[in-house]
């Protein structure tokens, strides 16, 4: 691949998304376009930068973009922050949201669903405290395929054992084939949307939780930024923010500060 | 340094097993069938058994309620790791008391994701 091509695809990325292909993750381009290539009769990656370079159709654009934007993900990643969900941010919202019994959470990059399924799992085991509560999820994600896989729910066993212990996978999952599918109630616990963080978020409504993790990181400052100050305007004064662990927001914003004793997760200023 | 039984009759898969832990900082015992784990508790009971389920001579599950049994048998941390994948298999190792269950084939990833999930680091 030419440095003219890396350019190329990078800038297809950039301004469809605001993800940045980073020099250092240029070696992604190739693995990740080439299926993209074949997939459309192209010769290569020569093949797919020539198509592009005039009157590119729009769905090898959306296809580049897909395969450049779907990050890996897993059940409970990183447990810390699903910990501190269920025991630290979620306790004082429910009691302030006790008479409407509404509660809305935000998966802003939902990928293929493990993270907003972790939510839905937690937020299952609570079901006696959430009787009579109107719950929604709302996942969203830019690329297409990772939606699908979402809302089909369907893992291989490798995916299921990166995070799930086995009591949790037994009793949320079916087994399909050698494949697990998540259970029919904690699918219905969550909405899927195509979304594009760059695109207006008023549409999407108000949250009380956004997780917001592991993606700020490929965006350039600038739009941080913006991100996390839209991301401020949907959400009430005691909304909670949860931000990867390599993310933060000093020196981007001052619309959220830091939780004291709740590393990765955010308040409203 | 916690001391971790590898029950497989596989050389092969002990090995792969042994320098995913041996990396954790465990120290390793092996034994190649339920009967060689069962004396190896005896002898000296582990911290964790990491335990196939088909073996010549005792099986994973018949060690795993045997173990149980002894004195000192209810501490060891037990993961089975076997091709035995459907459901029926898992519970019935969890109502043998196994307190996880990684589904072969496995990696290093899996095997740290499921010593955490256990607290065994």
């Amino acid at each position: 691949m030419t440095p003219e091509d890396v350019t190329l695809f990078s800038q297809i990325v950039k301004k469809r998304s605001g993800l940045v292909v980073s020099p250092e993750k240029a070696y992604l381009l190739e693995s990740r376009l080439l299926p993209v290539s074949r997939k459309h009769g192209l010769e290569g990656l020569e093949g797919l930068a020539a198509a592009v370079r005039v009157n590119p159709p729009e769905a090898i654009l959306e296809d580049i973009t897909d395969a450049m934007t779907t990050n890996e993900t897993f059940f409970f990643r990183d447990i810390g922050p699903f910990d501190r969900f269920r025991d630290d941010v979620l306790p004082p919202i429910l009691d302030s949201r006790a008479a409407s019994k509404h509660l809305r959470i935000w998966c802003a990059a939902a990928s293929t669903g493990q993270e907003p399924y972790s939510l839905a799992i937690i937020l299952m085991e609570m079901a006696s405290r959430l009787a009579g509560w109107r719950v929604e999820i709302i996942g969203t994600d830019i690329s297409n395929e990772a939606l699908n896989k979402a809302k089909e729910g369907l893992y291989s066993q490798f995916e299921v054992q990166r995070g799930l212990p086995i009591q949790t996978l037994i009793k949320n999952f079916t087994q399909e084939d050698g494949s697990w599918r998540i259970s029919q109630n904690i699918r219905s616990m969550i909405s899927y949307r195509k979304f594009n963080l760059l695109d207006d978020f008023s549409s999407l409504g108000r949250f009380d939780i956004v997780f917001c993790r592991n993606v700020l990181i490929y965006f350039e400052r600038d739009d941080k930024a913006q991100i996390l100050n839209r991301i401020r305007k949907q959400m009430p004064k005691d909304g909670r923010l949860f931000l990867g662990g390599a993310e933060t927001v000093v020196g981007i914003t001052d619309m959220f500060q830091g939780t004291p004793q709740l590393r990765g997760v955010y308040s409203p200023v | 340094m916690k001391k971790i039984l590898i029950v497989d009759d596989s050389k092969v898969i002990r090995m792969v097993a042994r320098k995913i832990v041996q990396e954790l900082d465990f120290e390793t015992l092996e034994a190649a069938d339920g009967q060689q784990a069962l004396d190896a508790c005896r002898d000296e009971m582990p911290d964790a058994v990491l335990l196939d389920w088909n073996m010549p001579v005792m099986s994973g599950i018949e060690y795993l309620k045997e173990l149980r049994l002894l004195p000192g048998g209810e501490t060891p941390v037990v993961l089975f790791c076997t091709t035995e994948n459907d459901i029926e298999h898992i519970h019935e190792a969890m109502a043998a008391g196994a307190n996880e269950y990684i589904m072969k084939p496995f990696d290093s990833e899996i095997i740290q994701a499921k010593f955490s999930q256990v607290g065994l680091i």
